[in-house]
C-alpha cells in the first residue's frame, strides 16, 4: 500500500465551468483502477462525490471521465498506468454540460441519434421472413457494433470540444452509427446527403483523437468517418462520377 | 437537429491538463514535413545533378523536358517564357507534391502540426473560428482522388526508370550491359515505398471495394479490398517511409552525380 494524491473536480452550481479541485491523499495498491479510488475517497472522504458507474469492466460506458487530462474510463485506467508521484487529476467530460463533480449531462448524444435515419432492411430474402447475409458483409459492419456509447470520442473531438458545433455537428460516436447502417448489407437506407448537410461531415479534419481514445478500439476515422466522407465525395463533389450519374 | 443548445467552456490556446509531452508528436511532424519541404523545393529548383549514368531522381521522374538524357522530348523548348524559372522538377512536382497534400493522414497530421487544429488531442486552439473542411478553402481537399489517379501513373513510369537503372555502360568496351548497384535497390525500394502507400490510400480503398454494402458478391474487388485495407492499416508508416525514401533516392543521386560519393555495383 502507498499514499497517493489525487485532485478530483468538485462543481458549486451545474453552471459550465463553476468548480474546482479538491484534492485527497489516499490509499492506493496494486490492482486497483481510478474507480476503486473515487469509491474509496467516495466511501472515507467525500460522500457526497458525485460519480457514474455500473459495469466496472469496461462494457457499460458509464464512467467516462479525464485523467489527467486524458478522456478515459475510470474503471479501465490502472493505477501501474498512472505517475502516482505526482497529484492525478480526474475531471468530468467537458464538451458535456456538468451536472455535478465528475457526472455530465450527456443526454444530447441521445437526441442527436434520433435524427439519424434508421435501419429499413430489404425485402426479406426468404419466404419465412428472414435474410441471408455473408459473413464477409457482416464482418465490416462488425467493428462498429463493439461501441459502448461511453462518448469519450465525442468528448476530445475538437469540433464539439474546443468549437461548440454542437447544433451541426453529430460528432464521431454518431458516424460509427450511421456507417453501421449505412454499410449494413441489408439496409435500403440513404443517408448520404443528411452526412453531408444535415450532419456536417466536412468538419472532421481526421485528426484521429477519436480513434486514440476509444476503448473499445474501433477504428473510427479510418473505417467509419473516411469511407463515408468518400461516400459523399461520390455523390458531390467528383465531377465525373456526377456526369456519369446524369446519364444514367 | 435539436433546440436545446449545449453549453460548454472552452479552453484557450495550449491549456490542458495534459502531463504528458503532448507536443512532442507535433513538434516532431512540423520538423520532419518542413524539412522535405525545404529540401523538395530546394532540390527541384536546382535543375542540375538530378542524373548519374542510367539513374534518375523521382523529384525529376518523368522528366519531359530537360538536359539529361531521361528527358522524353529533348531540352527545354523554346516557347518556355525567359523570366519563368525552369527544371524539369518543377513540371511534374505538383502533382506528387498535392496527392500528398490531399492525403487523408497527412491532412490530420499538418492541420495539428502547423495549424494547431487542435495542437494535440484534448489540448486547447488558438481560433475560436471553424470551418474544417465543409466550406471554401479546404472543401478542395475533397479532389484528393484525381491526384491518386495521377499517382498510380507515376508508379508505373517509376517502375520503368528502375528497370532502366539496370543498365549500365561498360567504361571499357562502351557497350550497354545488364547490371545492378546501390543506385538501382534504392529506386526499387522506393517504388515499393510509394506503391505500399498510394495502393491503401483511403480513396484507392473505397474506389476498389469500399462503395460496396455487399462486397462479396464482387469477388474480384473483394481480394482487392483486402489488399488495400491492409497497406491502407499502415498508410501512416508508409507515408513516411517513402517520403524519406524519394528524398533518400534523390540525395543518393544528387551525391553521385556531384562526386561526392561513387555507386556500389553488385553485378
Ligand atoms: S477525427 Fe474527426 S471526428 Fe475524430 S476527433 Fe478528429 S475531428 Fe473529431
Ligand atoms: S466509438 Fe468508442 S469512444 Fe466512441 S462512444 Fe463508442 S466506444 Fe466510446
Ligand atoms: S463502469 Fe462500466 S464502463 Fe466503467
Ligand atoms: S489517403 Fe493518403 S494517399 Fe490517399
Amino acid at each position: 500500500m502507498a499514499t497517493a494524491t489525487f485532485k478530483i473536480w468538485r462543481t458549486h452550481s451545474s453552471a459550465p465551468g463553476d468548480g474546482t479541485y479538491q484534492t485527497f491523499q489516499t490509499e492506493v495498491s496494486e490492482g486497483m483502477v481510478v474507480l476503486d479510488v473515487v469509491h474509496s475517497i467516495q466511501a472515507q472522504q467525500a460522500p457526497d462525490l458525485a460519480v457514474r458507474w455500473n459495469c466496472k469492466a469496461g462494457k457499460c460506458g458509464s464512467c467516462s471521465a479525464e485523467i489527467n487530462g486524458n478522456p478515459r474510463l475510470m474503471c479501465m485506467t490502472r493505477m501501474s498506468q498512472l505517475n502516482l508521484s505526482e497529484p492525478v487529476t480526474i475531471e468530468p467530460m467537458r464538451t458535456f454540460p456538468p451536472i455535478k463533480d465528475l457526472v455530465t449531462d450527456v443526454s444530447w448524444n441521445f437526441r442527436v441519434k434520433k435524427g439519424i435515419k434508421k435501419f429499413k432492411p430489404r425485402q426479406p430474402d426468404a419466404p419465412d421472413g428472414t435474410w441471408r447475409m455473408a459473413q464477409r458483409d457482416v464482418d465490416r459492419v462488425q467493428e462498429f457494433r463493439k461501441c459502448i456509447e461511453c462518448f469519450l470520442c465525442q468528448d476530445v473531438c475538437h469540433v464539439l470540444r474546443d468549437h461548440n458545433k454542437h447544433d451541426e455537428f453529430i460528432g464521431p460516436r454518431f458516424f460509427v452509427y450511421a456507417a453501421n447502417l449505412e454499410m449494413n448489407p441489408l439496409d435500403t437506407e440513404d443517408r448520404v446527403d443528411d452526412l453531408k448537410d444535415a450532419h456536417n461531415i466536412g468538419y472532421c479534419n481526421i485528426t484521429k483523437c477519436c480513434t486514440k481514445v476509444c476503448p473499445e478500439h474501433i477504428h473510427i476515422t479510418d473505417n467509419a468517418i473516411i469511407p463515408l466522407k468518400e461516400r459523399v465525395v461520390s455523390r458531390h463533389y467528383d465531377p465525373v462520377t456526377r456526369l456519369l450519374r446524369m446519364f444514367k | 437537429m435539436e433546440a436545446i443548445p449545449v453549453r460548454i467552456v472552452t479552453r484557450g490556446f495550449g491549456e490542458t491538463s495534459r502531463r504528458d509531452s503532448w507536443w512532442v508528436t507535433p513538434v516532431a511532424i512540423f520538423v520532419g514535413l518542413g524539412l522535405f519541404v525545404v529540401y523538395a523545393t530546394w532540390a527541384a529548383f536546382q535543375n542540375a545533378h538530378y542524373a548519374y549514368g542510367s539513374y534518375l531522381s523521382p523529384f525529376y521522374a518523368p522528366e519531359i523536358w530537360g538536359d539529361s538524357p531521361h528527358a522524353w522530348f529533348g531540352p527545354k523548348p523554346d516557347w518556355w517564357p525567359s523570366l519563368a524559372p525552369f527544371s524539369p522538377a518543377l513540371l511534374i512536382l505538383p502533382f506528387p507534391g498535392l496527392f500528398r497534400f490531399t492525403c487523408y493522414y497527412y491532412r490530420g497530421a499538418y492541420y495539428k502540426s502547423f495549424w494547431a487544429d487542435p495542437p494535440a488531442c484534448a489540448v486547447g486552439e488558438p481560433r475560436k473560428t471553424y470551418w474544417g473542411e465543409n466550406s471554401f478553402p479546404l472543401i478542395f481537399q475533397n479532389i484528393h482522388r484525381y491526384f491518386m489517379y495521377v499517382a498510380v501513373i507515376f508508379l508505373f513510369l517509376l517502375a520503368y526508370d528502375v528497370w532502366l537503372a539496370t543498365h549500365f555502360t561498360n567504361p571499357q568496351t562502351g557497350a550497354e550491359e545488364f547490371g545492378i548497384g546501390l543506385g538501382t535497390v534504392i529506386l526499387a525500394v522506393n517504388v515499393v515505398l510509394l506503391s505500399s502507400y498510394t495502393l491503401g490510400c483511403h480513396v484507392a480503398r473505397h474506389l476498389l471495394g469500399g462503395l460496396f454494402d455487399e462486397i462479396s458478391k464482387h469477388p474480384v474487388c473483394d481480394k482487392a479490398y483486402s489488399c488495400s485495407s491492409a497497406l491502407n492499416s499502415r498508410h501512416q508508416l508508409f507515408a513516411w517511409c517513402s517520403l524519406f525514401s524519394v528524398a533518400g533516392s534523390d540525395i543518393y543521386i544528387r551525391l553521385l552525380s556531384m562526386g561526392i560519393i561513387s555507386d556500389v555495383r553488385f553485378f
